[in-house]
């Protein structure tokens, strides 16, 4: 009986440790959130949207950072979803058992979680020297690149759930592979490859290492991708890091912004996610 | 649609070779991109080298057991990120596998059904929140707390010890690599317990089941069933987060102080390889100096590469097993 008691003791100490361990983490987040509510609420302001990035001391907004993070997003995710979408149809119809395929998911998963600041690092070797300056063009092939291995892998995953009667039928009626991969494979894990797509757009709204020596920042309005852009995630790390407490609330704001976005894109994605056909 | 309706009046053989011709311009299209993949990685790696290239002639193998960086003179070690960056991803382990297993044992053991989704979904968000808002808060929240309560604590407890006094010793800056570790350990905690709850739930029921039915407890179930079956899961599980821990850099950016040096205490500042790069990179004069940056990225990239493909090979091992 003594040491069933123990035993008992020692499991409600486990459970309880686990527990508080679950605890623990839901308060990071908790903390987090609130004190981004607290601080960035104050700057959200028509200003911040419509004023350019100010000197120190003087009041502004955020526009011209808005602007460019938008642009070099929106390039990345039009260069990196058809590479990432493609090279997981190879993966999933094309590679099955092949040495070559595997070399290419074992990489691709590397990729994946290799850090970010290699990629601007890389970028910055491929087309910001050869260039002679920085760029947004520079920024947003950095955040491709992040992009490439979340689309692949996603892709790759959803293509896998669609069950081969499909194809097989497909293929019984007489289509050729490519047809059957675009009319039916696709459309059966459309909804999953959608889904990966707005988690690797989530995950670079918030980028900043790679953009660092790539798209640099600017501080006025600019267009022209063949210049340097400014850009919510540098912006923020500029002005947190000065003394200057203008500049500072500019920080929290941004900061509120882009948590907003990629919590909306996070939880938008889970739930197309978990309306698709073929479920994980 | 067109071409559907002009496909109607071929003959059946037209067709069929209109289809493979079709079929090797996909299969071709879809080859070229995966092996861009390689590419990309291969490019990386060429890249790095080219540009590490002119620090490593200079200082040679000696860069990597090297304290001093002094842009002014021109002498560059590496001593310092490397072992701030080991550090800081020892503490975020540390601080993170317990709390990681913890999640992941009240998720797939203990918690309601109808919670296990929320839940997971909430400790995943931690991952999705960027770094550089873990940086902000970091610098302006977390940093202020620990100066005001943890560190004086620390210092007055654990610093007073004779021997491993050191390690806890100096004012309480708030800033520092122990504050950094610490901030990791909350951003890799997601990543870890991602993977445990994924291998956990490989586990058969039926294994579960019978050691329950030998009037095992639930801490005994996961203790002596679980952790064993998924014993290489877990550890890949924890390699993925150790890699993320190694590369991240925004959010240690703000916290670690970026003093080039080698403290005895971790609660005084230092800094990673991703930090000084991030702090360092854009100002830079000089071609020894922008190349001894990259050797430092050159040297996080493989330390990181070794790591995460030690997790895939473990991570793959579980899954043939699972499979098969």
């Amino acid at each position: 009986m003594d040491m069933y008691a123990r035993r008992r003791i020692v499991n409600g100490l486990v459970m309880a440790l686990s527990v508080i361990a679950t605890a623990f983490g839901l308060l990071w987040l908790v903390l987090v959130l609130w004190t981004l509510l607290e601080n960035g609420i104050a700057a959200i302001t028509p200003a911040l949207f419509s004023q350019m990035t100010p000197p120190p001391g003087s009041a502004g907004g955020l526009l011209n950072a808005i602007f460019g993070s938008v642009v070099m997003t929106l390039i990345a995710t039009l260069i990196g979803t058809p590479t990432g979408i493609l090279a997981g149809t190879f993966l999933a119809e094309y590679s099955r058992g092949s040495r070559f395929g595997e070399v290419v998911r074992f990489i691709n998963d590397i990729l994946l979680s290799a850090p970010s600041i290699i990629v601007g690092l890389f970028v910055y070797e491929i087309v910001v020297v050869p260039m002679g300056h920085f760029s947004a063009w520079a920024g947003a092939v950095a955040l491709a690149i992040i992009v490439i291995p979340v689309v692949v892998r996603t892709t790759e995953d959803m293509l896998n759930l669609v069950p081969n009667a499909l194809r097989e039928a497909a293929a019984a009626l007489g289509s050729p592979k490519w047809k059957v991969i675009v009319m039916v494979s696709y459309r059966a894990a459309i909804q999953g490859m959608v889904t990966g797509v707005m988690l690797a757009v989530a995950r670079i709204a918030g980028e900043t290492a790679p953009l660092l020596f790539t798209a640099l920042n600017n501080q006025f309005w600019s267009t022209d991708l063949n210049a340097p852009m400014a850009n919510l995630p540098v912006v923020i790390f500029q002005f947190a890091m000065s003394p200057y407490a203008d500049w500072q609330v500019l920080a929290w704001g941004g900061a509120l912004l882009i948590t907003i976005t990629v919590l909306f894109l996070n939880i938008g994605a889970r739930m197309l996610a978990s309306w698709s056909t073929f479920k994980p | 649609m067109a071409a559907d309706i002009a496909l109607l009046g071929r003959s059946a053989a037209q067709r069929q070779r209109a289809g493979s011709i079709g079929d090797a311009i996909f299969g071709a299209l879809t080859f070229f991109f995966a092996l861009l993949v390689l590419l990309i990685l291969g490019g990386v790696i060429v890249a790095l080298v080219e540009g590490a290239i002119p620090a490593l002639r200079t200082f040679g193998f000696s860069f990597v057991f090297t304290e001093v960086w002094n842009p002014v003179t021109e002498k560059f070690g590496a001593l310092a990120p490397i072992y701030g960056t080991l550090v800081t991803s020892a503490i975020a382990m540390l601080v993170g596998i317990p709390v990681a297993f913890g999640v992941a044992v009240f998720i797939t053991e203990i918690c309601p059904l109808w919670l296990k989704r929320p839940l997971a979904t909430m400790i995943e968000l931690l991952a999705a929140i960027p770094s550089i808002i873990y940086g902000i808060w970091g610098l302006f929240v977390f940093a202020p707390f620990v100066q005001q309560y943890i560190q004086p604590a620390i210092i007055d407890s654990l610093g007073q010890i004779p021997g491993i006094g050191a390690l806890f010793a100096g004012p309480p800056l708030g800033i520092g690599v122990l504050t950094a570790g610490f901030i990791l350990a909350i951003m890799v905690l997601p990543f870890i317990s991602s993977i445990m709850r994924d291998v956990f739930e490989t586990v058969p029921a039926i294994l579960k089941e019978s050691a329950y039915a030998l009037g095992s407890t639930k801490g005994e179930v996961v203790w002596h069933i679980v952790l064993p079956f998924t014993r290489t899961g877990v550890v890949g599980g924890i390699m993925l987060g150790l890699g993320r821990a190694l590369g991240e850099t925004m959010a240690v950016t703000f916290v670690i102080g970026n003093a080039h040096r080698i403290s005895a205490s971790i609660l005084q500042p230092g800094t990673t390889i991703s930090a000084s790069l991030a702090n360092e990179f854009t100002e830079a004069v000089g071609d020894l100096y922008l190349s001894s940056l990259i050797a430092l990225g050159f040297i996080l990239f493989v330390i990181t590469f070794i790591v995460l493909a030690i997790a895939k090979l473990m991570l793959l091992r579980l899954q043939r097993r699972a499979g098969g």
